[in-house]
């Protein structure tokens, strides 16, 4: 049987070194999969998130060969297996152990996100009617997955580390889902000047580029919320009609 | 003693998929404080992997839908061995649920005069199942998710239990360990709700992550609860056969409900060929009749595709033996076909199974909208699981409550697709709602120390052996994994059950000796040690119950009892843990149908 061989990152906080392991490959094969052979077999203790194997679940983002993905969905016969494939943890977040990072920052970003508050419904049973077209527009940003390699690549948080002060290119998406949501009436472009930091931004699109959902993030959903900032903030004309419309339509 | 950290809560929710999160959001709602623990990152656990939608009597699509009829089909798919309780009201609430989730911010696909569609699946007499595309369920668990965080729960993340802890009869509290630190965590707390899930990794081909071991299943039997109908295991007809690692991998039942057909190796449809007497007056008898009630034929009868998934998965298996499967071992699931019928065929069918055409893309090679896919039975769904209460969704023991997959009772002998996702939200809220009420009603218990010991220091032993004086977890599990594929699996006998019993035995001995390198800081190898002794429990559970069921009924299919018997017909099959430490199990008559509910089964046959 053909073989290929690994170097992945073992260690924690403290340090750590490449460990070269080698082991069979068969037709088919994710890097997931070879990780989870060496596991059983060579590294019992070798730490990784998994579970749905199937891009559905987003725990197993990591950089293969240097490249943000999800081990499950990167195919080893896409991968030039003549010279050893790296594996390596996201370096936008604390390393914890092996391939595993402490990505708790992000969950508390999210909390930062003021929720959904729906327009008050449509008929007397409580519900409301929604056009599929309406629908449709957002759905694209809620078929994010939180596989974080979005958050990863943006340089805001993985060169200079502003974690504090930007949520990254995930939690805008999270934000835009919202913020075009045919039902809510929040306005949250307050936040996303300040506590969201939106400005950081400069549209680089690295994020767009890994996306495993194939998200168009940075012109589908951060750009129009950078729109709708400026058309809040610094559109003069803008501020003379809402003084006579308050309440100006989302 | 090992240290450990102390946390306390009123609630303490163990699971943090649908039924998890929705219990939380219940309990917190009431005014006790809750604490989730859940053994990945949220927003992981396998309601995520749901495709096809949630089954809820809403009639937007054919509204001759109501409760009853969403009652009649859930005891008819399981073959009336329901609780029939747990039925009436999962199917009287279910539109509440559903409604409630899209206030709190799900969006589902629309009618065309904007309400929630409904789309068509296995067992279910009318367009049922809310949807989004074919990825409902991340819809889902992201909408509770979302909601949840905003309403003070505390969440602990990536943190496993690995046992309750009990104050005379009742629980008060259970123990676990992070696995970041691998400190152990002591977490006191009024009521308990389970919410762990399935036991597919006792499977060797299961759609199910590494976290479904049966913990909760375990944790109940440990505590003195009593289990129920763990002979039913499902076993989904369509998973993924090719490439081999992507084994096991879920197709979604959608594909058959948009249209998709099943083929052998000779393009025969072969669904056609035998259908049950209990779905003959509700299944066409032709293809051109199926065809029209996946186009919303009101008068067509569906294809036999969509009969339960229990049958499906024996014909399937039927065919394979036969000689009649496809190469790697399945058959065919065709969708593409309907280019024939709609113009424009391969856009709907991106837009109606936007992740089945992504995942056979990209991991098979295979476009589905142009060839079929290669498919076979894998690893599902367990029906049984903790017996509870159908109101409350307390288990025998006070204060411990179940709800979602490791809750037994609303589905019988076989579950309807669909069904789960309605499930964890009916008896998530539920449970969290009488979880809440039980904690408002006791106060905090004793925790008695020299259990937290005794568990701290078994958890540890693994890692006082080495090669030499014991033996790999992975090793263990495959074997097991293997044995229960081979002889517990869809179709069984006697003398191999009892061959799996034996050898259950054995791997619990080598269990006894499983040897994990490394230290305590995320360590997959110890965690997977620890979550053997779960797996062993709940294997020898579906095993003895498996046996105890002389007959085949739903999911449950005796070669050497190939028929239905109308004795068994009768009972449940109840196994708990006897005083002498050994599993008992017994037969647990049905509780009377009232006689409306009877009036409505027997209306709707």
């Amino acid at each position: 049987m053909k073989t290929a061989t690994f170097k992945i990152w073992r260690g924690d906080a403290n340090g750590g070194k490449f460990v070269d392991y080698t082991t069979e490959v068969s037709e088919g094969m994710v890097v997931l999969d070879a990780v989870h052979r060496i596991q059983a077999t060579q590294a019992n203790d070798l730490a990784c998130r998994w579970n749905c194997k199937a891009g559905k679940c987003g725990s197993c983002s990591a950089e293969v060969n240097g490249l943000p993905r999800l081990m499950c969905m990167t195919r080893l016969n896409d991968l030039p297996l003549d010279k050893p494939v790296t594996l390596e943890p996201m370096k936008a977040f604390p390393h914890v152990k092996d391939l595993v990072t402490d990505v708790s920052w992000n969950f508390r970003a999210k909390k930062k996100i003021k929720p959904f508050k729906p327009r008050p419904p449509d008929t007397p049973d409580g519900t409301w009617r929604m056009a599929q077209s309406d629908v449709d527009r957002v759905q694209e940003f809620r078929k994010c997955i939180e596989c974080f390699l979005c958050q990863n690549v943006c340089h805001v948080l993985r060169e200079h580390k502003l974690h504090d002060e930007f949520i990254g290119p995930r939690f805008f998406v999270q934000v835009a889902a919202l913020e075009m949501h045919p039902l809510d009436i929040e306005d949250r472009t307050e936040e996303l000047k300040q506590a969201h930091g939106i400005g950081y931004c400069n549209i680089t699109k690295c994020c767009t580029k890994v996306c495993p959902e194939g998200i168009t993030i940075t012109d589908n959903a951060i750009i129009p919320l950078k729109e709708r900032v400026v058309d809040n903030f610094y559109d003069p004309l803008g501020k003379l009609v809402k003084l006579f419309r308050p309440k100006a339509q989302k | 003693m090992p240290e450990y950290q102390t946390f306390e809560h009123d609630v303490l929710v163990i699971g943090a998929g649908g039924a998890g999160l929705r219990a939380a959001i219940e309990a917190s709602a009431a005014g006790v404080s809750v604490g989730v623990v859940c053994k990945s990152l949220l927003g992981k656990a396998h309601t995520v992997m749901a495709e096809g939608g949630v089954a809820a009597a809403l009639a937007n699509v054919d509204e001759r839908d109501n409760w009853k009829v969403h009652f009649a089909d859930t005891m008819r798919g399981g073959q009336y061995l329901n609780n029939w309780r747990m039925a009436e009201l999962h199917a009287k609430e279910a539109p509440d649920r559903v409604r409630e989730l899209e206030a709190w911010g799900a969006l589902f696909d629309r009618t065309k005069d904007g309400r929630i569609l409904q789309r068509n699946f296995g067992g279910h007499k009318y367009p049922r199942l809310a949807h989004v595309g074919d990825r409902t369920g991340l819809e889902m668990i992201r909408t509770l998710q979302d909601h949840g965080v905003h309403r003070g729960i505390d969440v602990h993340m990536e943190c496993t239990v690995i046992t309750l802890l009990k104050d005379g009869d009742r629980v008060v509290g259970a123990f676990g360990y992070d696995r970041e630190r691998g400190r152990f965590r002591l977490f006191k707390a009024k009521a308990v709700v389970l919410a762990t899930g399935g036991i597919g990794r006792a499977y060797k081909i299961t759609s199910n992550s590494w976290e479904y071991t049966g913990d909760g299943q375990a944790l109940a039997y440990h505590a003195g609860a009593e289990l129920m109908d763990m002979e039913f295991v499902q076993f989904h007809p369509t998973g993924m056969v090719w490439p081999p690692s992507v084994q096991g991998i879920l197709v979604t039942e959608g594909v058959r409900g948009e249209g998709g057909v099943l083929q052998n190796k000779e393009g025969k449809r072969f669904m056609f060929d035998d259908i049950p007497e209990l779905y003959k007056n509700q299944t066409a008898d032709n293809p051109e009749e199926g065809w029209r009630y996946c186009q919303g034929d009101k008068e067509a009868r569906r294809p036999p595709e969509l009969l339960t998934r229990d049958h499906v998965a024996r014909c399937i298996v039927r065919e394979i033996k036969a000689g009649r499967g496809s190469a790697h071992g399945g058959v065919f699931l065709d969708i593409s076909w309907i280019k024939e019928k709609i113009p424009k065929a391969a856009e709907h069918i991106k837009k109606k199974l936007p992740s089945m055409y992504h995942q056979f893309k990209q991991l098979a090679d295979i476009d589905i909208t142009q060839e079929p896919m290669e498919v076979g039975p894998t690893t599902h769904y367990i029906m049984g699981g903790v017996r509870v209460d159908g109101d409350t969704q307390m288990s025998t023991v006070p204060g411990l409550f179940a709800a979602g997959e490791v809750a037994a009772g609303l589905h019988g002998a076989n579950r309807l697709g669909g069904n789960s996702l309605s499930d964890l939200l009916v008896f998530g809220q539920r449970a969290g709602k009488f979880a809440a009420q039980f904690a408002k009603e006791h106060g905090a218990g004793q925790i008695n120390v020299a259990q937290l010991e005794q568990a701290a220091q078994h958890a540890l032993e693994p890692f006082g052996r080495n090669e030499t004086n014991g033996e790999g977890p992975y090793q263990i599990q495959h074997a097991l994994q293997e044995m229960m594929q081979d002889l517990v699996g869809i179709v069984r006998k006697e003398d191999e059950m009892l061959r799996a019993l034996e050898g259950l035995q054995k791997l619990r001995k080598r269990g006894g000796q499983v040897a994990v390198p490394g230290n305590r800081e995320y360590n997959p190898g110890w965690h997977t040690a620890l979550d053997l002794d779960n797996l062993l429990t709940v294997s020898e559970a579906i095993a003895r119950a498996a046996v105890e069921r002389k007959e085949s009924r739903g999911a449950h299919f005796r070669e050497d009892y190939p028929n239905k018997d109308a004795a068994a017909g009768k009972f449940n099959i109840v196994v708990r843990k006897g005083t002498d430490g050994s599993m008992q199990v017994r037969r647990q008559p049905l509780s009377e149908m009232p006689a409306e509910l009877k009036q409505v089964v027997e209306d709707m046959k």
